[in-house]
């Protein structure tokens, strides 16, 4: 039953942390003899008992190849994976089905666009890019640059983590031909002007491609709302299943985007010496799919619908400013990116001064506590900001403030044993 | 599992004070070696004398344990040591690291605290990152790119995979 249909109070105390924890049985296991907390949703979030169980029935109860068999199994996978593919449109405020494109994951989305634009561009075209983004974001174009000779350019960061939009003008040119960003920085947290820069973008005729794998089930967001051509996301960032991502897109723009992977269901016509290819976005899906994790990540898509976008974006917050407040007060911790809540997705990175990301992160993993160390796939993003790595620490909708306070009791105990 | 089995004090004590951070006048060899997994990475330098190691330097950025890792290797070189018991002993850590008994007549020093990070085989790599350098400064690999951790993690699976499994990995 949707909390649509409830009296408020009840839909409130459906929404409350306890019970929303319940729903996912992984929050439920020890590590290292504690209880686990987790801090890693930003990498990939827990699985909810209704995602686990739709990609099971899947298998159990609906296996058969999608969009090949007169028989009934394959029907009904074929019914099941188009109806996810529906759903997830639903989920990202896209008008029709056809907009999206199932793909293994968000870096398969963009090396599927970085490829299939290539067409369109020349030697000493521009992309335009920033200097936050996931390697995702930046080694598919560097790739590109190689071969066709396009020149990468990069918005440069403020000291507080945002991008610096006084450097926009000089950047954006009549060379420009695509803007690629990310939505919410998976180190920084930083929740980007991506509206502005795409309507700065498409003044100037360019394409504007939008990394949404981290802001997707932590901010609403649809294509129009980014002022995106294509956006791309990752279904295990949003309580989905992994080997499962979306690149949803404008018609227009998926139409001339050129497919990157040939063979089985993505024609129309095979001869020995050529073929043509079936519609958007089955050009885009050779061979045979995901099926059970594209139902899966459906499954999410009801699950955040369910909790409500505001909901969850009020939860997040609360638990980023609490954090970000009770980190402040440990002397001398340097929190990355902006310290405002309102302007950050829910997780935040840290460097201490006493103790190496790696250090601390073996000894919170001691106590059950769940981070990410290291440099988060966004090796240029530390470069810039004159550190090697970080630890991070990400919320997700089952996130609680004694999670906050074992991080905070595991810093504290970590600077003692190194002290 | 407890934590001091991998930040046993010898190992704390080469990270509070590591040894051997100084730049050589004379560098006679050079490595660089990057662990891609976290960012961390150490540059490392040689004077020789023949066969022989008259200075070390190990600098770079890391964690505890890739710091006293590059210390207890500095200290182990600086007293005079051949190329050949550098090679030696940057085996020794790695067959240390996949559960291997060292030579029954190796001078082990401080390595052997370094025994423990094996039961956390995520830090292995933090532990190998100052030897692979190490060896690759001794090969004179001088292509430019540094050498990498992960490059060392697949090295030693494939020898697994052909058969030399290590005890214990």
């Amino acid at each position: 039953m949707s909390v649509y249909a409830l009296g408020e109070a009840q839909a409130a105390a459906q929404r409350s942390v306890p019970r929303v924890r319940d729903r996912f049985p992984g929050l439920g296991r020890r590590v290292h003899g504690q209880p686990l907390v987790y801090l890693d949703s930003a990498a990939t979030a827990q699985r909810p008992e209704s995602v686990i169980r739709a990609e099971v029935d899947t298998h159990r109860h609906h296996h058969g190849a999608v969009h090949r068999g007169l028989h009934q199994l394959s029907a009904e996978a074929t019914e099941l994976y188009e109806g996810a593919r529906a759903r997830v449109a639903r989920g990202l405020g896209a008008d029709r089905a056809e907009a999206v494109v199932f793909t293994r994951n968000a870096t398969a989305a963009l090396n599927l666009i970085a490829r299939g634009w290539e067409p369109h561009l020349r030697a000493g075209d521009e992309i335009l890019l920033t200097e936050m983004e996931h390697h995702a974001n930046l080694v598919p174009w560097i790739q590109l640059a190689r071969r066709a000779g396009v020149v990468l350019r990069h918005i440069p960061m403020t000291e507080d983590g945002r991008l610096d939009l006084d450097r926009l003008p000089a950047l954006l040119t009549d060379r420009t031909r695509v803007v690629s960003l990310t939505h919410v920085s998976n180190v920084l947290g930083t929740v980007n002007p991506v509206a502005q820069i795409a309507a700065a973008a498409r003044a100037r005729g360019a394409l504007v491609v939008v990394d949404a794998a981290q802001s997707t089930g932590h901010l609403p967001w649809t294509l129009d709302s980014l002022g995106a051509d294509l956006a791309v996301m990752s279904g295990h960032k949003c309580y989905g299943p992994s080997g499962v991502g979306v690149l949803v897109g404008r018609p227009s723009v998926l139409e001339r985007l050129e497919p990157l992977e040939g063979g089985g269901d993505m024609i129309l016509e095979v001869a020995l010496d050529r073929a043509t290819w079936a519609d958007v976005p089955h050009r885009f899906e050779a061979g045979t799919p995901n099926t059970g994790a594209a139902v899966g990540l459906a499954a999410a898509f009801d699950l955040l619908d369910e909790l409500g976008a505001g909901w969850i974006r009020d939860h997040e917050r609360a638990l980023t400013g609490d954090a970000i407040e009770r980190l402040s007060a440990l002397d001398g911790l340097r929190i990355l990116g902006p310290r405002d809540p309102d302007g950050r997705g829910g997780l935040i990175s840290f460097v201490d001064p006493r103790v190496h990301p790696h250090d601390l992160a073996t000894l919170l993993d001691q106590r059950g506590v769940a981070v990410r160390a290291g440099h988060h796939c966004a090796q240029p993003l530390h470069r810039a900001l004159g550190i090697g790595s970080s630890t991070r620490a990400s919320f997700g909708v089952y996130s609680e403030a004694a999670d906050v306070d074992a991080l905070i009791d595991g810093i504290r105990d970590a600077r003692r044993y190194f002290a | 599992m407890s934590l001091d089995a991998l930040y046993r004090e010898v190992v704390l004590d080469h990270h509070r004070n590591p040894r051997g951070r100084e730049p050589l006048a004379r560098v006679d060899a050079h490595g660089h070696g990057v662990n891609p997994s976290c960012g961390d990475d150490v540059t490392l330098e040689l004077s020789l004398d023949g066969e022989r190691v008259t200075a070390v330097s190990v600098r770079g950025h890391g964690c505890a344990i890739s710091t006293a890792s590059g210390s207890i290797l500095a200290e182990l070189l600086d007293g005079g040591a051949t190329v050949a018991d550098a090679r030696r002993l940057a085996a020794t850590l790695k067959g240390l690291m996949h559960g291997q008994a060292p030579p029954a007549d190796e001078e082990l020093g401080d390595l052997e605290a370094l025994e423990g990070v094996r039961r956390f085989p995520v830090r292995i790599k933090c532990a190998l990152l100052p030897w692979i350098t190490l060896e690759q400064a001794l090969d004179g690999e001088r292509d430019g790119a540094p050498v990498s951790t992960e490059d060392a993690e697949r090295g030693e699976r494939a020898d697994e995979r052909d058969g030399h499994p290590h005890p214990g990995a």
